[in-house]
Formats: structure tokens, sequence, C-alpha cells
């Protein structure tokens, strides 16, 4: 397959030395079906830069040509999605190793998620520290040191491979020694610590209150799509610091020029990069265009790796006399207050037009030709505030570096080195040791401050001469439809002219508007330059007259299969499930999810449907005996002296002349009058009440009721245990539940008159288990509960099954419930309530009063019609006192006269005459 | 996530922690001496401030105790955690 952008006719551009790649370690991987061979150290980028090809896919909406833009994880252009396992899609060459046999395909800003299973395995650190360094380049490293020696707790965090940030593609000297010398003596030197570990493949990607950061790891991607046997692929540390130094670096900026998207038209920092530490040549005939000084050492460095530099462009107008005389020496042309104004080619970059600004910005005198094959563009540097940002620290407009800067912090952080402005490397070794060990005093950890070593060929950077917006040869900024402004999102000078001339001035709207900085890069390189072309457009002064977006985490795009880690499939969410839920399993129930317990939805036998099941179910229930688990209805202990008065409060009727032994049902509110949950509870002795509550609000209540009792009760002698799954409970129902229970219990009278509607008793039963069973019903049936410690659920089960096998006893599952508590007008709180229901317009729910009472547990039985609403005396919105929503405890559905506060009294009615229409009580 | 130092368990994550709103909010005496306007006062309506605020928060993940929390809503910093049933303390501006 022939590549379009692929350059011909160009002798090899991998350097025949230098770089820290290595030339012992070919490595062979496949670019959009095309073999090639690089190196390990390569990234997929600098291979395909080495292979002479351009390794980006044409734009996502215009379709133009692109190529690699950057070295790094500010890349606009080269998407690819790498084949494997577990494909992933939106990765970018800058950043991906390359390493044998990896095989990728360019995208344009789109990619496919794999639909297969990804069988890598994604897992969690969670880790508190003293200090936290994230960058390890120099201004990191000095931190990392300076706070390492105090004894205190250090992470380093860096997102390469190996520390040393720009020091990598440079070639500076510090201590005497080359600067990567010294990088691997204070690796060692912190390797060594106990108390010092190093995350290298490892990203911050996102900055949370008080000093909580993400940090995503690479572990094996660098090895190959496969996973490792015992290693997780990517793992997410979950870091506290008790100080952070924010040590992130910075990024160059491109600059907005006609034809600036072209393959070919690269950052200045990029191509040294690729240069020095990839031994690349990513052209062979370079223009360099430049704002600062920097990218005299990317002209310097090209013209040493063996290319021609055409010309170096400056747009100041007297740069500083070093750096000309350095180039000019080197053979290089300079030309001063000028700059590229539009950049030519077909498939790539051939030729910019040069021409120089006046003071605004505006072409004076003849444009000139200069071909080339790469352009290195340096539009000045832009701090990565991105975590900053993101901590909420402010930023402010800093001219004499034409870049927003780190201002105010607003947690225990720090900020060093080009991230913070300082572009030199003294200063960034300095600030480093200074804030490692402030960091460390301010953790507690005395700490000096290291002397600086002597360093060399990073010297303190001159002036700027920003150009945001490098005019057009012809045509007005309406026109310039090729003057790029996001590469990603296709978004162009025109866009912005066009949301200026709609009305928009605040840069968050031009933003939404033209979707610039939207894309998977998030505008790390061009946010900045962007906010230039629309101070420009709006006629600003600078960008910090506009001002600048704020950031949010991620700080790069993360996989949704590592922030879930191992908490996916049957661990994503626990699963609760009771004793009895063997022989269920065993017996075909079919289950539901009612919150996290696993219930039987219905026992379909051979051949049945749910509806046939249900009503074979429902049948038994009625006409026979059935039985069901009902051990997920939430029970709490309420224990102590004051547990009567405690209940008489959170209730809406009365608890505390409850006769041991006896249960009574009710209803809890909120404080504002809606319906919250509701249940039987049943006296178990003077100081002892055992509540039962919804399935699914059983945490809510117990929540609920802690708070009262600790917030606005301390004076109440009563504590609450959740026994939830401390007790199975086995619901016999129907007709014949009582000869059922006859055969279980023996010794116990179940006569109606012996063991009445709501009441209980503790028995043993015949296979010896200790019980307490109580006469309640759930779906108005004659019923038996049947409530035995947990360990003993599944054998009682057994026995009812056994002794209720003669009757033909019948196990049912929710569906039925449902039904047989429908069919009787019994709601459920959460299911027939959404938290807008008061106790009137519930009990108004159902057909009539002698069934307005309701619930999953209200219930009276058939053998005893009208009796679970019994309530009298006080309590509910949690007064000690009477109050109007506090007389919903026995709600009526005639609301007979407003209170004298203007709420409705819902006190009983003297007669029961029903409303003609259901009145809302808060009108 | 915040980071909460329960005053019974010491330092803890957020997540352990359950919100309860604003602090010092006292159920009313008489509710049914308030008109609708002070009941609905009680119910709903809470301070919104920029700064320090009074709070409630529950270790329910934890000891399960109620406790008082003064907070910066703009930096959250946490100035001072104290009993509930403790008065709010002097935060200085
Ligand atoms: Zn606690």
């Amino acid at each position: 397959m022939s590549d379009p952008f692929r350059l011909p006719h160009r002798p090899a551009r991998r350097l025949p030395a230098g770089g820290r790649v290595d030339r012992s370690a070919p490595l062979r991987f496949t670019y959009d079906g095309t073999r090639y061979t690089g190196l390990r150290g390569d990234t997929l980028a600098s291979a395909l830069l080495a292979n002479g090809v351009a390794g980006a896919s044409p734009s996502l909406y215009r379709g133009r040509p692109r190529g690699i833009a950057t070295a790094g994880v500010e890349e606009p252009n080269a998407l690819v999605q790498v084949a494997g396992p577990g494909s992933e899609p939106m990765l970018l060459a800058t950043t991906l190793e390359l390493y044998e046999g990896l095989t990728a395909t360019g995208l344009s800003g789109r990619g496919r998620l794999d639909p297969g299973p990804d069988p890598a395995v994604y897992d969690k650190m969670h880790l508190h520290t003293e200090v936290l360094v994230v960058g390890a380049g120099p201004a990191g490293l000095a931190a990392a040191l300076a706070a390492g020696r105090s004894g205190a707790r250090v992470v380093l965090v860096d997102d390469q491979p190996e520390p040393g940030g720009s020091l990598l593609a440079g070639h500076e000297e510090i201590d005497g020694v080359p600067a990567l010398d010294w990088v691997a003596a204070v690796r060692e030197e912190l390797a060594a610590r106990p108390g010092v570990r190093i995350l290298t493949r490892s990203t911050a990607t996102g900055y949370y209150d008080h000093n909580y950061l993400l940090v995503a790891e690479h572990r094996t991607d660098h090895l190959g799509p496969h996973p490792v046997p015992g290693v997780s692929r990517q793992r997410l540390w979950h870091i506290r610091a008790r100080r952070v130094v924010l040590a992130t670096g910075s990024h160059e900026r491109p600059m907005v020029f006609a034809g600036n998207d072209l393959p070919g038209v690269m950052s200045a920092a990029a191509v040294r990069a690729y240069v020095n530490r990839y031994a690349v040549l990513p052209g062979h005939r370079a223009v360099v265009l430049t704002t600062n000084d920097h990218a005299y050492a990317t002209a310097l460095d090209l013209v040493a790796a063996g290319a021609e530099v055409s010309a170096l462009v400056d747009t100041r107008p007297e740069p500083p006399a070093g750096l000309v005389d350095a180039a000019r020496r080197a053979g290089i042309e300079v030309v001063t207050g000028s700059c590229v104004v539009g950049a030519y080619g077909d498939a790539a970059v051939a030729a910019v037009r040069t021409a120089a600004l006046d003071a605004d910005d505006a072409v004076t005198g003849p444009v000139r030709d200069l071909a080339c094959d790469l352009l290195a563009v340096s539009g000045g540097w832009s701090p990565a505030v991105q975590l900053w940002s993101q901590a909420q620290g402010t930023t402010r407009y800093d001219e004499d570096l034409a870049a927003f800067v780190p201002a105010r912090a607003a947690q225990h952080v720090d900020i060093v080195g080009a991230a913070r402005g300082v572009l030199d490397l003294a200063g960034c070794l300095d600030g480093g040791f200074a804030a490692g060990a402030e960091a460390a005093r301010s953790a507690g950890f005395p700490a000096a401050v290291p002397a600086t070593p002597a360093n060399s060929g990073d010297t303190r950077p001159s002036r700027p001469r920003p150009v945001w917006l490098v005019p057009g040869e012809d045509g007005d900024p309406s026109t310039w439809h090729d003057h790029f402004v996001d590469l990603q999102r296709d978004a162009t000078v025109a866009d912005v002219h066009r949301a200026v001339r709609a009305g928009m001035r605040s840069v968050e709207h031009i933003k939404r508007y033209t979707t610039i900085g939207t894309a998977h890069d998030q505008g790390k390189a061009s946010a900045v330059s962007a906010t230039g072309v629309i101070a420009r457009l709006l006629g600003a002064r600078t960008p910090g007259d506009v001002g600048t977006t704020t950031y949010r985490g991620p700080y790069v795009p993360v996989p949704f299969a590592l922030l879930a880690g191992r908490e996916r499939g049957p661990l994503f969410d626990p699963v609760r499930t009771t004793a009895i839920h063997p022989w269920h399993t065993a017996h075909g129930a079919v289950f539901e999810n009612v919150g996290q317990w696993q219930r039987p939805r219905y026992f379909p036998l051979a051949g049945e449907d749910m509806d046939a099941a249900v009503l074979r179910e429902c049948r038994a229930a009625r006409a026979g005996v059935a039985v069901m688990d009902a051990t997920t209805l939430g029970k709490i202990d309420v224990i102590g002296p004051d547990a009567g008065a405690f209940l008489n409060r959170v209730y809406t009727n009365a608890f505390a002349r409850l006769a041991v032994n006896s249960a009574r049902y009710g209803m809890m509110c909120r404080a504002d009058g809606m319906v919250f949950d509701d249940g039987v509870t049943l006296r178990l002795a003077e100081d002892h009440y055992l509540m039962t509550t919804t399935t699914g609000n059983a945490a809510g209540v117990l929540d609920w009721l802690e708070e009262w009792l600790q917030t606005e009760w301390p004076e109440l002698r009563v504590r609450l245990t959740s026994v939830t799954e401390q007790w199975a409970t086995v619901a016999v129902v129907g007709p014949r539940s009582r000869e059922v229970l006859g055969a279980l219990v023996p010794d116990l009278d179940v006569s109606n008159d012996a063991f009445p509607f709501m009441t209980a008793r503790e028995t043993r039963l015949a296979n010896g288990v200790e019980a307490r069973i109580c006469r309640i019903s759930f779906s108005g049936e004659l019923a038996f509960e049947i409530n035995v410690a947990s360990w003993y659920g599944l054998a009682v089960w057994e026995s009812v099954i056994e002794a209720g096998r003669p009757l033909g006893i019948t196990p049912y599952g929710t569906e039925t419930m449902h039904v047989l508590r429908a069919e009787k007008g019994y709601p459920i709180v959460g299911q027939d309530t959404d938290g807008t229901v008061t106790p009137w317009t519930w009990a108004w729910s159902g057909s009539s009063p002698g069934r307005r009472t309701s619930s999953e547990n209200a219930r009276s039985d058939g053998a005893t019609p009208a009796a679970a609403t019994a309530g009298n005396s006080s309590a509910c919105c949690r007064s000690t006192r009477p109050c109007c929503c506090r007389r919903a405890r026995s709600w009526s559905p005639t609301p007979k006269r407003p209170c004298p506060s203007g709420r409705w009294d819902m006190s009983p009615p003297a007669t029961a005459a029903p409303p003609s229409a259901a009145p809302s009580p808060w009108r | 996530m915040l980071l909460i130092a329960c005053p019974w368990c010491g330092e803890r994550e957020e997540l352990e922690f359950h919100y309860g709103g604003q602090a010092h909010v006292a159920h009313p005496a008489e509710p049914e001496g308030l008109s609708d306007s002070q009941w609905g006062e009680y119910l709903f309506v809470r301070d919104n401030p920029k700064g320090p605020f009074a709070e409630r928060w529950s270790h329910s993940a934890g000891c399960r105790r109620w406790f008082n929390v003064v907070r910066h809503t703009v930096t959250h910093e946490i100035l001072a955690v104290y009993p509930a049933g403790q008065p709010k303390p002097v935060i200085l501006p």
C-alpha cells in the first residue's frame, strides 16, 4: 500500500549515532498496513519519522493531510488505534512506546471501541505520602532530591520511561557532567532511599481536593498488547500528599498562519527532541520560525545533525546578539523582525513564504519564498498549569513571558520550573531544590536546600515577541480558512471570526461555539494560541485581557477500564444473598435485584413462563399454603430504656405502650412530612424492639434513626444495631399456613385465640432450632413469619417445605408478592411512592379505608381484617411535641380543617367521609 | 475528595463519610406555632456562604458518629472539627 504522505527521494532519516535509542534492538512494526522497522527507545512517532512517514491521518472534517506536530502528550494530529486484544483507540503516536510487532492504524479523530472482552487486568493502589512531586525534569528531580534527603516519604511521578524531562532532548551539563549523567546519579540516590518511590510511565491525570491526586501508570503497554501474567496492564494510583510540588514543564505553542497544518510543520522543541533523543532527522531542509530564544538551539542542532537550515526567522527586530552570532557562525541565515506568512505544499510542506512585520504585526515589504521540507515553529511557551488549575490555583498573564503563569495556590502546593515560567536550567534547579526542601519542612521534616550545581547550556531567555495572528497575504480574518487554530477540530481563524462577529466575547463561549480546545488534546499546546487569536480579533491588547479557560481532569485520556480496575463483572457491586439462596438456585428460581439483594422473582416449573408461574404461586397463597424467603427485609434492634420513647418520635404512631411480644405497623416520615419508610415493629422486651424496614431502605432508615438520635435527642438512652443478616425469615402464607405451623411446632398453640394477629412467640421448632414466630402478614393472607438465626435459615426453610409438602406448599417470589399485595391495595414505599407522598395522599391511594394501611410490611391478615393501623398517641416529624404533620400518624383520607398554622390538620376525622378529590395537603 | 478528621477515628477519606448539610439548624421546639413560611424556612432554606461554613458529617462507613465541621466552601480547607452539640467555634475571617 502506498502512503501518499511518504516523502520519496530522501536518504534515511535515522542519524548514525546518538539519541537514547538502542541500535542493537531493531523492532518491526506496522502502520496503516505497511511494515517498517524502528528501534527500542522509539515512540511510534519517532519511528515513523525515521521512516519518512508523516504519521497522521487526514483531518477529521476537511480531510487535509496532517503530520506529526509534536513529540509528546500535546500532540493534536497523530492519533492511532493499536491492534490486539482489547484494541485501544485514540492513542498518541508521540507517547506510544514502540515494541516488536506493534500494529497501529492512523485515526482521523475518531476511534472504534473494541467490542470484544479486554483480557487485561487493571488495578488500583492507595498511597499516602508527605511530598508528591509531579514531573521528573530538572526542577522535579531537584525537588524530589531535596525532599527525599529529609527522610520524608516522597513520590516522584513522570510520564516518560525515564526521568530527565527536557534534559532528554538537549545536551546541557550539570555539575561538570552531561545532564543525563546527573539525572542518573539523582535517580540512583533517590532509589536508594526507602521512603522514596519513583513512578515512571505514570501521568498525574487529576488533582482534587485536599491534595488528592490520581496517577495513571502504564505497566506493560511498552511490552506489547498482550497481558503479562501476574502484572496489571495499568494501575491507578490514588495518592494523598501533605505537600505537592508541580514540576509539569511547559508546552511549546504553535503559531497561526496560512497552511500551518501541513505535514512538516512541527514544534521546534519537538524537532530538537527527535534529533537529540530519538536520533531522527524530521527534515533535511528546514526553516525555523521563532518568537523567542529557544528555537536557536533547534536550528543549531539541526545543522549539527546534517540538515540544512535555510533560514531562522525571528519575529523580534533585535534578537540577542549572542544567539544571532552563533547561528550565523553555523551558516544559518537569521531573518529578524519577520515571520512566516504561509506554508505551501501538496501532501507536505514544500516551501514557506516569509515577510517582515511591523510593530502592529502587519506585513511590510516584499514576500520571499524559501524551499523546505520542515518548518520548526516556536510560538512561545505555555506553562503546563493544567493540574495547578484543577487544584483551583489561579493564573495571571505575564507580559514579559507572554504566557499565563501560576498566581495564587488554593491548596498546599508549589509549582516550579517551566510550569511557573522559569525557562533556564539554573532557575529550574534553584526553584526545585527550594520547593522540595520547603515541602518537606512544612510536612514536618527539617530539610536543607541543596546548593545548585554548576550548569550550562540553557540560559535565561530574553523577552519574546509573540505574534498571535500572522496576517494572511490577502483577504481578512473572515476568509482565513487555512489559518488553523485547533488542528484536531479543524477550527480556523475564520471560525473564530464568525464567533466574534456573532457577538461572543467570552473565551468560554467562543470555545464552545468553535469547539476549539475540546478534542482529545484539550488544547494543551494550542489553547493559549487560540486565546491570542481571540484577543486580536476582539482588539484586546493581550491574551491576558481576554482571559483563559479553566482546566478539568483528566489531563490525558484515561481508559474506563483503568478507572473501573477490578470492580467489574461480579465485583462491580456487592451481591447480597440470603442463607436460603442455595435452595432457590437449586430449584430454578428466576432472580431479581432488590438493592444489592438477589431475591427470587418466581419459581417456574418446567414449561412455565412467568405469568403461569405467578398465577400458580398466587393460587397457592390464596387457597392453600405458600412460602417466601423474607430475609431481606431490613431489621434493626432498638435497645435501651428510652427505646419506646424514641420510636414514638420517629414513627407517626406510638410504640411505647405496645405489649411485649406484640407487633405494630408503623409509618415513618421525613421532617417535611413525606413518607420515608414503613414496617412492623415488634416489642421483644421492655427495653428491646425489633424494627423491620423495606428491603431497599434498610441502611437509609438506620442512618436516619442514628442521625436523629445523635444530633437531636442525644439524651435518649437508645442503641441501634442492624441485624438484617443475623436473622433468616421464612414467611408461611395462606389459609392452610396454620397447619404447616402446627406440624413444625407441635408444642405451640397456633389457634386464632391463643396466637392472635400481630403477636409473636419465642419457641423451639420440632427440629430443635430456637425460633421467633410472628403472626403478621405481608399481603393480607393468614401468615406466620418464622425467624431463626441465619445459619439455621436453610435447614428451617427445608423443614417448612417438608412439613408443607402434603399440603402442596409452593415457594413464591417477589412477583407473586407484588400481585398479592397490589390486589389488596397495599402500596410499597419506594415503589409506589417517590418521596413526594404524604401519609395522607398515601392513604388515599388505597381503595378503601380498610385497605389503606399498606406496604410490604403493613399487612392486616385475612383472618383479622383492618388492624394494622391502630396507632394513637404522638410522634412523627421528629418533634417531641405534637405538630400538624406529626398527626399524620393516624392519617385519614379526609382533610378536616387547616391548622391554625395553615397546614392541614390530619387528625382522624369524626366520620370518615371521603373527599370528592384528593387535595394536596401543601396546596 | 476531602480528607476529614473524624473526632473519634482521625483522618479518613471523604468516601467514608455522609454529608448532613448545614449544622446548628435545630428542630423547632414548637413546630405548631410556626407559620408556613417559618416551617418552610426550617425545612428547606439553608445558608450558602462563600467562605467558612459549619456543616454536619457522619462517619457512616466508620464509627457512625455525627459531628460538625467548619469548611471553607471555596478552598475546601477544613478550619475546625467538633462534636455534635458543641457551639460553633469562632472562625476569624
Ligand atoms: Zn469515626
